[in-house]
């Protein structure tokens, strides 16, 4: 299989850093599969959870992330119109590879939200599980864990991690 | 002549002959306020601690800070539940620092006191420094706060040992929260909390949560996404009333809301499995209530508002929310799901999906009710030039719709009553 290497991950995930940063959402879309799933889990559940079953804060199928973009777009998104600045920093990046289509990527990041005079600030980690496409990569899910145990004083997302 | 001085003279302007009704926007700055309100409104009524279903097995325990103060709250091998102020009768350390788990005991690691599940102190090392007789004195164990009553696996407690009794307190939401809780025989609180936060006072929240007039404008984008799923209908929040239920508590329905109801109102979005699974919910609701109560417990939504701060919305999912004060203008809110603990995969996916659609800080509804009330703090700097809010709409109406604002009035007479009682003796009691 040909081995994916860690500075073509980093490339990808600059990228989709680069596009939420610009607000360039619709296109920022176009990275995931059709099958995608965005999800944020609540803070105090186990590493395994599933929104099934459990409540996160942010469970999105394709139709629903597709809905969250349009929606972001709008004068009517209150909460983020005008819209925030946003910097989205990616490291510390953990691979595997499982075959020559799927990837599984663990980045720590840390996004920077400012607004009003207030800047929040959101750490976590990244689970993706990447599809290998035509030399490139598609997300098939992202799930961001968010550390800490409250989402205070940040106590809102309404951008995208 | 002296300038008049600027601001609100009073906290409440009630007259209710020329339908009028203003709140001081001072209320929501004033350090005095913040500072009075922690005894007036926080230790005097009932507060919700958690739900009975959160602890599930015997010697299931969790720590949750209600009104500033750390709770143990346990499930004692003998299946009862205790609420214990978590502090160390020894030198006050908070015993138990874990947010949840399971234990026979609890232990105190500063200086190795022992306590069991109702709080009763079981060891010391260094015992034969004490007295004889120390370990059996209640002044070793653990303090029990001072009431602990639940009603239908609502746990609440008050500081105020003097307080009515929960069910009287509860007056009028009794009935609303009967509705609510005849939903399923298993109701529990489902895994994930929501904590989060909004900059803005705590009584704006509650104002917000029972607020039905902004629907439209506030949650454009939401009724967008909905009409969307629901094949182009346009969205209504239907039909309903606004409610003074005493004691400060209130509620507004919708008698016909255009979102699907997991149990147990059926949209196209659903598909057939959807049909069959709600159709099926209906009809137990029939047999166990007959065919007026289930259509009220089922295709009817609520807001429920109980003083001073527990809001239980059973709208498109069943959510608890508790909120309290951090500062003037900073609210720490903490939500949980509420299902039947025996539901179908169908259900709980679709009811999470839904919750999540609108609900919690993630959804399309929250992040624009918050940025909503931080500019109406931020508005409120202005507060000795612009000293009132007006909060009349409906007062000249038999019957309040749910986009008027008697839920609003409810609970302020209530808070200025508490706050206020000479200048609320003078208004009088009536709500309308």
């Amino acid at each position: 299989m040909t081995s994916i290497t860690r500075d073509q991950i980093a490339t990808f995930l600059y990228e989709e850093a680069y596009l939420l940063d610009k607000w360039r959402l619709p296109e920022w879309l176009q990275l995931f599969t059709d099958d995608a799933e965005y999800q944020v889990p609540s803070m105090d559940l186990p590493a395994d959870a599933t929104p099934d079953n459990a409540l996160f804060y942010v469970a999105d199928d394709r139709t629903r992330l597709g809905e969250r973009v349009k929606r972001l777009m709008k004068r009517a998104a209150h909460a983020e119109f005008p819209h925030s600045s946003t910097r989205h920093l990616v490291n510390n990046i953990r691979f595997r590879q499982e075959s020559d289509e799927d990837l599984d990527v663990e980045a720590a990041f840390a996004t920077y939200r400012m607004k009003d005079g207030i800047t929040d600030l959101y750490l976590g980690t990244n689970l993706y599980k990447l599809k290998i496409v035509d030399g490139s990569f598609k997300i098939r899910r992202k799930r961001c864990m968010l550390d800490g145990q409250a989402l205070r004083p940040a106590g809102r997302i309404s951008i995208i991690l | 002549m002296k300038p008049e001085t600027p601001g609100a003279q009073l906290p409440l302007i009630v007259d209710r002959d020329r339908f009028m009704f203003k709140v001081a926007r001072n209320n929501f700055v004033d350090p005095e306020i913040f500072r009075r309100e922690k005894t007036e409104i926080f230790e005097r009524n009932w507060l919700y601690l958690g739900h009975a279903s959160e602890l599930k097995k015997p010697g299931d325990f969790l720590t949750r800070v209600v009104a500033g103060r750390s709770i143990l709250f346990t499930r004692s091998s003998e299946e009862q539940l205790h609420a214990l102020l978590n502090t160390c009768p020894h030198r006050g350390m908070q015993v138990c620092r874990e947010r949840s788990g399971n234990a026979k005991s609890f232990q105190c690691f500063y200086h190795g006191w022992v306590f069991a599940q109702d709080g009763k102190l079981r060891s010391q090392p260094g015992e034969e420094s004490y007295c004889e007789g120390f370990k059996s004195r209640d002044s070793s164990n653990m303090t029990h706060v001072p009431r602990f009553e639940s009603y239908r696996g609502f746990c609440f407690v008050c500081f105020d040992k003097d307080v009515q009794p929960l069910e009287t307190y509860l007056a009028g939401a009794k009935d609303h929260l009967d509705v609510i809780c005849d939903q399923s025989e298993t109701l529990s609180i489902l895994p994930g909390t929501h904590e989060y936060s909004i900059r803005a006072n705590w009584k704006l929240l509650t104002e917000n949560s029972i607020d039905g007039y902004h629907a439209t404008t506030t949650h454009a984008t939401y009724f967008d996404i909905l009409m969307r799923s629901n094949g182009g209908e346009a969205f209504s929040s239907g039909m309903g009333g606004g409610y003074a239920l005493g004691n400060g508590h209130a509620v507004i329905t919708s008698t016909s809301p255009r979102y699907g109801r997991p149990i147990a109102k059926w949209i196209p979005a659903w598909g057939e499995e959807g049909r069959v699974e709600i159709d099926r919910l209906y009809n137990d609701l029939v047999a166990r209530f007959g065919e007026e109560r289930a259509n009220r417990i089922a295709r009817q939504g609520r807001n429920l508002f109980i003083y001073p701060n527990l809001i239980i919305n059973d709208i498109m999912a069943v959510v608890v929310r508790t909120y309290y004060p951090v500062a003037e203008d900073f609210v720490s809110v903490s939500a949980w799901a509420l299902a039947p603990e025996q539901e179908t995969s169908w259900s709980r996916k679709y009811r999470l999906n839904n919750f999540l659609e609108f609900l919690g800080p993630g959804g399309f509804a929250t992040p624009d009710d918050a940025e909503a009330l931080e500019h109406c703090q931020r508005g409120f700097a202005n507060h000795r030039d612009v000293p009132y809010s007006d909060i009349s709409k409906g007062m000249n109406k038999e019957s309040p719709s749910n986009s008027d604002e008697i839920q609003m009035r409810a609970f302020w007479m209530q808070w200025h009553k508490q706050m206020y009682p000479e200048a609320a003796a003078e208004i009088g009691d009536k709500v309308i």
